[in-house]
């Protein structure tokens, strides 16, 4: 059990937080349309009279969104509902066409599941999953282009969304982002959704509360809608937080509202109380069957379903042996899981881990840019571990092999050839250059026998520098051993 | 004579060249012109549109192509969304709305050939059984009454199209029935009318009033010319989910099946107290010709039928309140401008919805709100569930009921009751079906003392409104009902 507490003036504190997660379908078309979901469209370029709430139109369900929500369900290790339903929330607004948004209110498609968080003390924890159900986004709200009226853009309007509410499990802020995170990464691995928290396909509401350590149950809750970042999660469950224990600790009730996170201001601010809370009027929606799901599209489902994380760094760690740490890392993408793998599956194992994670990732830093468009391929790399390993160049040669590489895109044994960098082990030469060494540095020899281990480093280094940094190190150390010991 | 022909003798007429689709069509352009100021059952008329539609069909037919409803004359009842035809629901909401899209239903009849001669009045938003909720006037029935020049309403909300086709301004028209809206204007204008099974016909690009009631069907001058054209309006549509993937039958073949052998239902709980004694005569008239063509005639029980009403009222409104959320003002339609949002929808909705719509959406908001949702809303779905099961405890016994379709004949404009509960309870005899979701017909059957029709209604099983065609048609020919209204195209001014 993590220990975040908050010290208050009257004592200890503990949070309590749940979160609801939107997780926006990946989908060529809309949940009950055939109009477009991709992002950056033109305003009200992909919107079909269905969207748009025309008289008569009526909402056909799309079988590949409820395809991953099962997906996803299934990701979750969660009850996949053979019976659910749709249900329209009723309420007026101007970006919601048909003043109902489809949801699913008592009959989620997806029932308990389980995430797994790991903490930075490599602690592990288990948030429970309540629900997972399919609904449609709104359109968007567009105020500050005219000082008298708003803009509609339609384009999001009937979106499919996943929206993933969690047990109030989560006990401080590293946790909830951790759980984020870790959400966010299970759905990118099983392409159900983007993950992509910029453009909003992915946003968080949090649900705060505050006790003293030791209390039972649960006070008074706060909702902070609409978060789009795993870093305002983490500031605005602490920021709400402690203005939640200052108002206990004054003697004051907290009020159950929706509420904004202001990062700018770094506070909350009351959205809704709970007296002006919508009555949303929730009743299946006559226009849709219920949605029922034959096991055999489950199985078939579940056997197409690719490696999820976890799954992913047991086989890592076992395959290759790499550290926990480094399983961590190495799969926190899928793509980056894949380019190790890639890697690491024609090459000496702890080399392409050692490099993946070291000089690669450093080049990918420099040149700021990702995986996906890597200036280096994974056959490239594998090819330089090849090459280290088979002796033609050492890891010395190899690092500049690699800078060359990302410069211009030549293959790793190109430029050996180019650069004339092979490694020297004939060990005649290598001998002839370490006597001459010996030879020019005799005091230094004579201090080296008389106790001075530590000159073997600078032998080591002229011979090295002689031999421009080609010779091959053991056989270096071997050979001035040799003629040190004589 | 022109208006002598049904939809059927026009069809064969049509094939035969003994007349041409533009001579049809013209006539009863001029019919409407002729009686459609004083009937009002027209929203929009669309002649320019027609006469092109009826060039085109000539073209077609003088070739021996053309589909079934090649060049046949019809009203479209404005809750279907016409391509480039204004579409109003009857509402101001919808004053100038033209949908760049079309109805199903529409669209395959106009693939068949069918040309429209315009858009049919109806109740606003096709709540009413009187249509003098439409926005855009009352509907005169045909009918008087003897010896009094009184108007009557049509029924509804269907009345545009019952007295259009009652009047002979078209030879059938598309109705739509979510508690009785086709079978008790169709009874009030002495004309046939069938709600079919719940998913039999598409309902994409039909202006929702209550989405699981809701269904299109036919109305004509007889039971064939129905049969024709539900054939057309019926099936699978992949835009409307509800509807149901079952191939048509070919409903005018089944019209001469008889009744001989069938078993024919009398539910108990439709004899009231307060029944009328010539309904009740209408009905044991309607006993004795189907016993006589062969039906064994059994009674039967539909325990639930007296929740039937406030089981409608609660279902039906509580979907509505929510489908005309979306007229608002802020995509289409009228719109009334605010200092705010809110304002902006008050102030739309306010102008553009009438009384009854208003009422409507008020007590439908009420039913699912918070607090109120599992007294009525959750515990009318229950009953609406019992309510089926009546029907298909009844349809164990026997293959189809037999009811009148309305507890009385058309009434005056003004003695409609001003106590809005009393006119709900015109559908008494229609609503059971619709919360069943099973197929239903009216046939005109008789006159009453004072002189305006009375129709009988069907009841079948689900999907088989074939035996309803076969039943219905036996009641058509023993009842001979050959009346004309006094307001009708064949009859000179």
């Amino acid at each position: 059990m993590s220990s975040y507490r908050i010290t208050g003036e009257t004592g200890e504190w503990e949070i309590v937080v749940g979160m609801e997660v939107h997780a926006q379908v990946v989908s060529q078309s809309k949940l009950f349309s055939g109009a477009a979901t991709e992002y950056g469209g033109e305003p009200n370029t992909q919107v079909s009279l269905v969207d748009a709430g025309f008289p008569g139109m009526l909402p056909v369900l799309n079988k590949e969104c409820v395809a991953q929500a099962i997906r996803t369900g299934l990701g979750l290790r969660a009850q996949v509902n053979k019976y659910s339903r749709f249900d329209r929330k009723n309420y007026f607004y101007a970006d919601l066409p048909t003043g109902y948004q489809i949801s699913q209110f008592e009959h989620p498609i997806i029932g308990e599941g389980k995430v797994e968080i790991e903490l930075s003390e490599g602690e592990k924890r288990i948030i429970g999953v309540t629900r997972l159900h399919l609904e449609q986004d709104a359109g968007k709200s567009i105020h500050d282009q005219d000082p008298t009226r708003s803009f509609i853009d339609l384009n999001r309007a009937g979106v499919a969304l996943m929206e993933i509410v969690s047990e109030p499990d989560i006990r401080s802020p590293e946790e909830a982002g951790a759980y984020l995170r870790k959400l966010r990464q299970i759905l990118r691995y099983l392409g159900t959704c983007d993950g992509n928290m910029e453009e909003g396909s992915m946003r968080a509401d949090v649900n705060v509360s505050v006790r003293p350590v030791g209390e039972e149950g649960y006070r008074t809750r706060c909702e902070i809608k609409n978060l789009n970042s795993v870093r305002y999660v983490m500031q605005a469950i602490e920021i709400e937080a402690e203005r939640q224990i200052t108002i206990w600790e004054e003697g004051e009730t907290v009020d159950q509202e929706t509420r904004l996170f202001d990062h700018v201001k770094g506070e909350t601010r009351t959205m809704r109380s709970k007296d002006d809370a919508h009555d949303y009027r929730y009743f299946p929606d006559p226009d849709l069957l219920p949605l029922e799901l034959e096991q055999s599209w489950i199985d078939e489902l579940n056997a197409a379903l690719p490696e999820l994380p976890e799954d992913k760094r047991a086989r890592l760690e076992k395959d290759y042996g790499v550290s926990q740490y480094e399983s961590g890392v190495l799969t926190a993408e899928q793509s980056i899981a894949d380019f190790y793998e890639d890697v690491a599956r024609g090459a000496d194992a702890r080399l392409a881990t050692n490099w993946m994670l070291g000089d690669f990732f450093a080049a990918l830093n420099r040149t700021g840019r990702s995986i996906e468009d890597s200036p280096v391929s994974a056959q490239g790399l594998r090819e330089l571990l090849g090459l280290i390993s088979d002796s033609t160049i050492n890891g010395k040669i190899a690092k500049e092999v690699l800078e060359d590489m990302v410069e211009t895109g030549d293959s790793a044994s190109a430029i050996v050839d180019r650069k004339g960098l092979r490694q020297v082990t004939d060990s005649s030469a290598i001998e002839a250059t370490v006597q001459g060494i010996l030879d020019a540095n005799a005091d230094k020899v004579a201090e080296y026998k008389s106790g001075k281990d530590k000159l073997f480093g600078f032998f080591v280094g002229q011979t090295m520098k002689a031999m421009k940094g080609k010779a091959n190190p053991a056989m270096v150390n071997e050979v001035l051993k040799k003629l040190l010991s004589a | 004579m022109v208006f002598d022909y049904t939809l059927a003798s026009a069809r064969d007429a049509l094939r035969k060249r003994e007349i041409s689709a533009v001579e049809l069509v013209n006539a009863h352009l001029e019919a409407i012109e002729r009686l459609d100021g004083r009937l009002n059952s027209f929203i929009t008329r669309t002649p320019d549109q027609a006469r092109e539609a009826a060039k085109a069909a000539d073209e077609l037919l003088a070739k021996g192509e053309g589909g079934a409803l090649c060049g046949i004359p019809l009203g479209i009842k404005d809750l279907f969304a016409t391509e480039g035809v204004r579409t109003t629901a009857a509402s101001h909401i919808l004053d100038n709305f033209i949908p760049p899209y079309e109805s199903t239903v529409t669209a395959n009849l106009k693939r068949d050939g069918a040309i429209s001669l315009g858009k049919l009045n109806l109740d606003e938003f096709a709540m009413g059984s009187t249509n003098l909720t439409s926005a855009f006037g009352g509907v005169e029935n045909p009918w008087k009454r003897q010896g009094s020049d009184a108007r009557l309403v049509p029924g509804g909300s269907s009345g545009g199209s019952a007295a259009a086709v009652a009047a002979g301004l078209v030879l059938g028209a598309t109705g739509t029935d979510t508690g009785g809206s086709i079978r008790q204007p169709a009874s009030f204008c002495g004309i046939a009318g069938v709600k079919p099974t719940y998913g039999r016909c598409s309902r994409f690009g039909t202006i929702a009033f209550a989405s699981s009631l809701d269904q299109a069907g036919p109305m004509a001058k007889n039971l064939r010319d129905c049969a024709i054209m539900l054939e057309s309006m019926a099936g699978f549509d992949a835009k409307d989910s509800t509807s149901v993937d079952k191939a048509v039958p070919n409903y005018e073949a089944a019209l001469d099946r008889g009744v001989k052998g069938m078993r024919v239902g009398i539910p108990k709980e439709y004899r009231t107290d307060n029944l009328p004694e010539e309904i009740a005569a209408l009905w044991d008239q309607g006993i004795a010709w189907l016993k006589e063509a062969g039906a064994e005639i059994v009674d039967v029980s539909l325990p639930h039928t007296k929740y039937g009403l406030p089981t409608y009222y609660i279902a039906a409104l509580a979907e509505a309140s929510s489908n005309l959320a979306r007229y608002d003002g802020v995509r289409y339609g009228e719109r009334v401008t605010g200092p705010s949002l809110d304002a902006l929808y008050e102030a739309t909705r306010a102008a553009g919805f009438g009384d009854e719509v208003k009422r409507r959406i008020l007590l439908g908001t009420h039913v699912l709100s918070s607090g109120y949702y599992d007294a009525y809303y959750l515990r009318a779905q229950k009953v609406r569930t019992l309510l089926q099961r009546d029907f298909l405890q009844a349809y164990e016994k026997v293959d189809m009921l037999l009811a009148p379709t309305a507890p009385s004949g058309a009434f005056a404009w003004d003695e409609k009751p001003t106590d809005p509960v009393q006119v709900y309870l015109n559908d008494v005899f229609t609503v059971p079906a619709s919360l069943a979701g099973v197929p239903a017909l009216s046939v005109p059957a008789g006159l009453d003392s004072k002189g305006v029709p009375l129709g009988l209604q069907l009841i079948g099983r689900f999907f088989d409104e074939e035996t309803l065609f076969a039943a219905g048609h036996v009641l058509e020919k023993a009842a001979a009902f050959s009346h004309r209204p006094t307001l009708h195209a064949g009859v000179s001014a």
